[in-house]
């Protein structure tokens, strides 16, 4: 089936689009063969902000990808019959996400070559330990899954049984994934930003907003550019996730600011008060927590409105507004608001570098190449069971006339 | 077969490439190098002996060091008795083994190189050489 | 040929996996006795704990600074963001952000103290070392094993003390001098204090204690009730970094 990914067809904007990816994926790992020869000193990380973009970054996607459970979940468990068409766009996403999160945990270890380590000497204490087995047992789970449930749609069949087992296994496992990672923060001494139960529910709510407003997007893309059509009502089913998603999460991000500045605690008010107004004139993050206000009212104001939500152009918009707004919360703000502001009260600043950027960009760039590809096959095999289910159809009402 | 021309040309030119370091060895000698054990500590030595058999030493000495790395930093033991005669060294690359054989060059490197060997030790522990 | 894919998947299956027993094998097959042992000279305890006595480390406070440094081989990196560490000085309002309350006299508040590793009991950068690279050992020091460390940073988020530094880059270029008794690191691994467990094994007390030649430092078990430390904790007013964070670390200070 993978031969899928390859057919020429007369497809000249797709590998336009491969190429460019694989051009910013070559900038991208050449960034990362100097960064292996400097040292991580290329980056903006110091030895106060000693976690950066590349954490922050694999942090939102974890979401992402735990995110295919929002798919999964409704139909499998609800029997939800318009995600039929797209639960595999689901689970794939959610393998080019984890495959990205791990891209993103290599670039940040000082001692790449060393990774082995974590497996050799199982350390059932760390929160960092599990989050490398679950993330590699999802990755294995949604490679098989996907692949299956693939095949058996390209041959016309129902997938094996033993898939159902692994489908229902992989629900939990996507809340998993995402609860490790909450517990990666949520439980250090002395970084009160992230001292708080609230972090695995919050990330939680926001990547089951992030992830399906991405896949609304991708839909739309899918249907632009590879004439595949998810069907309005999977669709609108997915921005009313979205919806309810993002609500939960601006409640959970508000009632934080409740605990803090009521109880009137310092260290509680600290980050808040340096991410959103800057202390001391360090102001660094401003800016950007405004902008995510913005988009995440923005979002709001267009998805919950029935009429906003169910037009297919304020629903784009809305869901770009979804992701963006939490790409900041999650994938910048959160990580360095919990180091920046030091447990000596001091803050230091941080400002991600040139090759870090790069970095970043071509692990991005990988993570959409594989996508893509995924996608290429996915809607080729659709194409062909819709094609033989059409000529079935008119085949059977020939014969009836 | 399909395509069997393209797929003997590839396969020529693989092979071609995969032997290409045999093909410009032919005929060239490599002779394996001579440990120096010329070093003023060792030539002080009345029996030149190290902390066990030579032949052991030579074929066991990087699991030894690799233990001892445990032993020292995680178990707290700074002392090994030797096997040989139970004489006890302290367990030190630096301490210890560079002490009679500061010659590290033509000691360590020189048969190190001569396999393609590249030991990460010297990132850290400290040869005589970079001593300012 | 009447092997077919299954079997082949099948064979080399069992091939690989016979692979990877084959270590397994050889750690039973030699079943060499290694003999190590701890350095009879060494200074033992079961809880290795300091006292920081400010009056009288005042003045000495960079000649601890420099001896630990020179020993261990601390590179001096020369800026702020990716400096390393091991034992450095700090204003009280800093170091004791927790306690300082705003009114205290300014000449305690800028007064620089003596800070380095707590050797916590309750250590957070040993929870969370997902390579058991940093360990608790049995004398109570909390170890960093440079072999093991990936550099991930995880510790470093974890210490609310400030005691970690890491190595952004190769840290030899920094050095002025090398010990040659004592490795530098490598690029990409943590650092830390380690109480000069080195020196203990050796009959020696940290190169900082040894440095502060009017007792400013003292060193000792906190589990004997007859050791120095503990006379002192006995009969003095003592105050700790963030106490109550639950570390439950080992360096006290006379203020």
């Amino acid at each position: 089936m993978l031969e899928k990914a390859l057919i020429k067809e007369n497809n000249k904007k797709f590998w336009n689009w491969i190429l460019f990816l694989l051009v910013l994926s070559a900038v991208g790992f050449g960034s990362y063969l100097w960064q292996l020869n400097q040292g991580l000193t290329v980056t903006g990380m110091s030895r106060d902000v000693s976690w950066g973009l590349y954490i922050g970054q694999f942090t939102f996607f974890v979401g992402v990808a735990a995110s295919a459970v929002m798919l999964v979940l409704p139909y499998y468990l609800h029997n939800v019959k318009e995600f039929g068409r797209i639960t595999v766009i689901g689970e794939f996403l959610a393998v080019a996400s984890v495959l990205m999160c791990m891209m993103f945990i290599i670039v940040d270890m000082g001692m790449p070559m060393r990774v082995v380590n974590m497996f050799l000497y199982p350390t059932p204490n760390s929160p960092m330990f599990w989050d490398a087995m679950v993330l590699t047992g999802y990755l294995l789970l949604n490679i098989f899954i996907g692949w299956n449930v693939l095949e058996a749609e390209s041959k016309g069949v129902h997938p094996p049984k033993w898939v159902k087992v692994l489908i229902y296994i992989s629900i939990p496992w996507a809340v998993s994934i995402h609860t490790v990672t909450a517990f990666l923060y949520a439980g250090l001494p002395g970084r009160h930003y992230w001292l708080t139960a609230l972090i695995a529910p919050k990330f939680l709510a926001s990547a089951f907003a992030t992830g399906p407003a991405l896949l609304i997007l991708i839909c739309f893309i899918l249907k632009k550019f590879a004439n595949f059509d998810a069907g309005k009502k999977a669709i609108q089913k997915l921005a009313l996730i979205v919806t309810y998603s993002m609500s939960i999460t601006i409640f959970m991000v508000v009632v934080e600011f409740f605990t803090a500045f009521f109880s009137q605690v310092p260290a509680h008010m600290h980050a808040l008060q340096y991410l959103f107004a800057g202390v001391h004139g360090h102001n660094g993050f401003v800016p950007f927590m405004w902008v995510f206000v913005i988009l995440s009212v923005l979002a709001l104001v267009l998805l919950i409105p029935r009429k906003t939500r169910e037009n297919d152009k304020t629903l784009i918009i809305a869901c770009a507004a979804v992701f963006f707004s939490m790409m900041i919360e999650k994938g910048l703000s959160f990580v360095i608001g919990g180091l920046a502001v030091t447990p000596f009260g001091r803050i230091t600043e941080y400002t991600p570098r040139l090759p870090e950027i790069l970095i970043i960009i071509g692990i991005w760039a990988i993570g959409t190449l594989i996508a893509s590809l995924f996608y290429k096959v996915v809607v080729s095999v659709k194409r062909e069971t819709d094609v033989t289910s059409k000529n079935f159809k008119s085949q059977e009402t020939l014969e009836h006339s | 077969m399909y395509n069997s021309r393209n797929i003997i040309i590839g396969l020529v030119i693989f092979i071609g490439i995969f032997t290409l370091p045999f093909v410009f060895g032919i005929g060239k000698k490599n002779d394996a190098p001579k440990l120096s054990l010329d070093t003023p500590k060792i030539n002080e030595l009345e029996a030149k002996e190290c902390i066990e058999d030579t032949d052991f030493m030579r074929s066991n000495h990087m699991k030894l060091l690799s233990e001892w790395k445990v032993s020292v930093v995680r178990d707290g033991n700074r002392i090994y008795v030797s096997e040989k005669d139970g004489k006890e060294y302290e367990m030190s690359l630096e301490n210890t083994c560079l002490d009679c054989h500061s010659n590290k060059e033509e000691f360590c490197d020189a048969c190190h190189t001569y396999a393609q060997v590249e030991p990460n030790c010297w990132s850290c522990h400290v040869g005589p050489e970079e001593v300012k | 040929m009447d092997i077919n894919r299954r079997k082949f998947l099948k064979v080399s299956g069992v091939f690989t996996l016979g692979l990877g027993l084959l270590p397994l094998g050889n750690a039973l097959a030699s079943n060499k006795k290694v003999k190590y042992a701890p350095n009879p000279k060494a200074l033992k305890a079961k809880n290795w704990a300091m006292v920081v006595d400010m009056n009288k480390l005042e003045s000495e406070l960079d000649e601890c600074i420099s001896a630990c440094h020179k020993t261990h081989n601390v590179p001096d990196i020369g800026n702020k963001k990716e400096e390393v560490k091991w034992i450095w000085t700090d204003s009280f309002e800093s170091l004791f952000h927790d306690i300082e309350h705003g009114h205290l006299t300014g000449k305690i508040r800028h007064k620089n103290f003596l800070a380095l590793c707590n050797h916590c009991e309750n250590p957070a950068c040993v929870r969370v070392c997902p390579t058991k690279a940093t360990f608790k050992s049995n004398d109570g020091i909390v170890m960093m094993d440079f072999h093991r460390c990936i550099g991930c940073r995880y510790c470093m988020a974890a210490c609310p003390y400030g005691a970690r530094s890491f190595n952004f880059k190769d840290p030899r270029p920094y050095l002025k001098e090398i010990n040659p008794k004592y490795p530098t690191r490598t690029k990409g691994v943590v650092e830390k204090c380690n109480f000069c467990s080195e020196r203990l094994a050796e009959g020696l007390l940290p190169a900082c204690v040894e440095a502060s030649k009017n007792g400013g430092l003292v060193f000792g078990d906190l589990d004997d009730p007859n050791s120095e430390v503990r006379k002192i904790l006995d009969s003095q007013y003592t105050i700790q970094r963030s106490y109550s964070f639950g570390t439950k670390p080992k360096v006290f200070y006379i203020v």
